[in-house]
């Protein structure tokens, strides 16, 4: 094997995929949650329709997107392989574990908050990104597709809103451990800064789920 | 005090294994819980029954020997002790305990709740050492070494390897033994100079061994008896990333 594929196999270098793909998806998400604030301008969807049009016709965007979706397969696959790995490392249980003693809980469910997160993703794909490309929707006045009232009617429905907001604390959750462990695994770990990534990792895993809620519960009760 | 025991039993490595519930009364809260264990076997031994098979030698916290998962937690719930440690005064009277042995591929089963945890030593044949004689003991402050830096590999070096950090882990990872014993020598001159080799060869053989990857939960630092930090793991990374980008092999 070549020194690069002896890297990203070992227990290290898939932690290190791991890491850097949920870095990008990080960054991704404050991108993300900027196109979804147009959302709430009151102008009927003209300005967010002509963003997605941009989204989506744009090469360079086009190009970053191949990118994104290659990253959230490669987080999704890793974490496969990985989960596999570390249960083949203790074929029999324990009887008794007190998990709650040495660690904290989302740390040890980052496969079931994961799992949950790409139903949502599933889902959410579906809804829009499936819709703008392939899907039939009428123009709007300026003669983009009229995504908002496709986004806007999926939230005027309170399960779809509930789905939307309950994901949101499972990825809220995901974050919580996810920012600061990337970090950890990259051999970032020091004294003076740690602390400062910790607090901030805790201080995005609120803020940046709960600003993308915000908007279907928005939506939902103006409506 | 009066406890019932709830006991992994397993004739052999082969063997299937199963609990076995023992009731023992009289039991002293000044006691170890080695000691505790000790008085169950000579019952066990005057009943003509087989005395539960369990690892320990120097019952002063320092050997790394003693094992045992108990109630759910390596050492059992005693902060920074091992188990030749903990006194029965810890548990309440009446209460069922739940001792399990290590659970890991990497460490089998030899008998009950002994395992065998020669993958550690393995690990350390692999680059846990320095190749060149350092000679008799230097004079003091003959290669400076600033007193942080000290403190920081000797915290590495009290790593005892009981490896209740792979017993806690839900990965059955290695990688805070494995850490602290790359620490301890990359830090200070002598070991400074097979630092990188040492990364990968220790980091490949943790893997060969069937050791789970980490997930930064930081169990195995918080069930650590000797506290041994998780940045001991961020500079393993470093150090095996920079190894492995950086070397002309």
């Amino acid at each position: 094997m070549s020194w690069l594929t002896d890297t990203l196999t070992s227990s290290i270098g898939r932690k290190v995929i791991m890491s850097l793909t949920g870095l990008f998806l990080i960054i991704f998400l404050i991108v993300h949650l900027s196109g979804n604030f147009q959302l709430l301008m009151d102008d009927g969807g003209l300005q967010f329709n002509a963003y997605a049009k941009f989204m989506t016709s744009n090469p360079l965007i086009k190009f970053t997107s191949y990118g994104l979706y290659a990253f959230i397969l490669l987080h999704i696959i890793m974490s496969a392989v990985l989960a596999a790995k570390n249960r083949k490392a203790r074929p029999v249980g324990y009887a008794k574990v007190k998990g709650s003693a040495n660690s904290a809980w989302a740390s040890r469910n980052m496969g079931i908050l994961g799992t949950v997160i790409l139903i949502f993703l599933v889902i959410h794909m579906r809804s829009y990104w499936y819709e703008m490309h392939w899907g039939d929707i009428p123009m709007d006045a300026a003669g983009n597709k009229d995504l908002f009232k496709v986004v806007s009617a999926s939230f005027a429905q309170w399960w779809y809103v509930a789905i939307y907001v309950v994901s949101m604390i499972f990825l809220a959750f995901h974050l919580s451990h996810g920012f600061s462990s990337a970090f950890q695994t990259l051999g970032v770990n020091h004294k003076k800064y740690t602390p400062f990534i910790k607090g901030l990792g805790i201080v995005y895993a609120i803020l940046i789920p709960a600003a993308f809620a915000s908007i279907p519960l928005y939506m939902f009760f103006n409506n | 005090m009066k406890l019932t025991l709830k006991i992994w039993r397993q004739k052999n490595t082969n063997d299937k294994g199963a609990f076995k519930t023992y009731d023992i009364d009289g039991v002293s809260p000044d006691m170890s819980f080695l000691e505790m264990i000790d008085v169950l076997n000579e019952q066990l031994i005057e009943k003509d029954e087989d005395p539960v098979h369990f690892d320990h030698d120097c019952r002063e916290g320092i050997c790394g020997m003693c094992s045992m998962y108990i109630n759910g937690e390596p050492h059992g719930p005693l902060k920074g002790v091992t188990t030749c440690q903990l006194h029965m005064r810890s548990f309440s009277d009446g209460e069922t305990i739940t001792i399990e042995p290590w659970r890991a591929k990497a460490f089998p089963v030899v008998k009950d709740l002994a395992v065998d945890r020669s993958a550690f030593d393995r690990v350390i044949q692999a680059g846990g050492y320095v190749s060149v004689n350092t000679g008799g003991t230097p004079d003091a402050n003959e290669i400076p070494i600033p007193k942080s830096v000290a403190d920081e590999a000797f915290d590495a070096a009290t790593c005892i390897g009981c490896g209740a950090c792979v017993a806690a882990c839900k990965n059955a990872s290695a990688m805070l033994f494995v850490s602290a014993k790359i620490s301890q020598l990359s830090m200070l001159p002598q070991g400074q100079v097979e630092k990188s080799e040492r990364a990968e060869k220790m980091v490949a053989q943790m893997d060969a061994e069937g050791f789970g990857a980490c997930t930064n939960t930081g169990a195995c630092s918080a069930e650590c008896p000797k506290g041994i930090d998780l940045k001991n793991i961020a500079r393993m990374n470093r150090e095996y990333l920079g190894s492995k980008m950086g070397s002309s092999n």
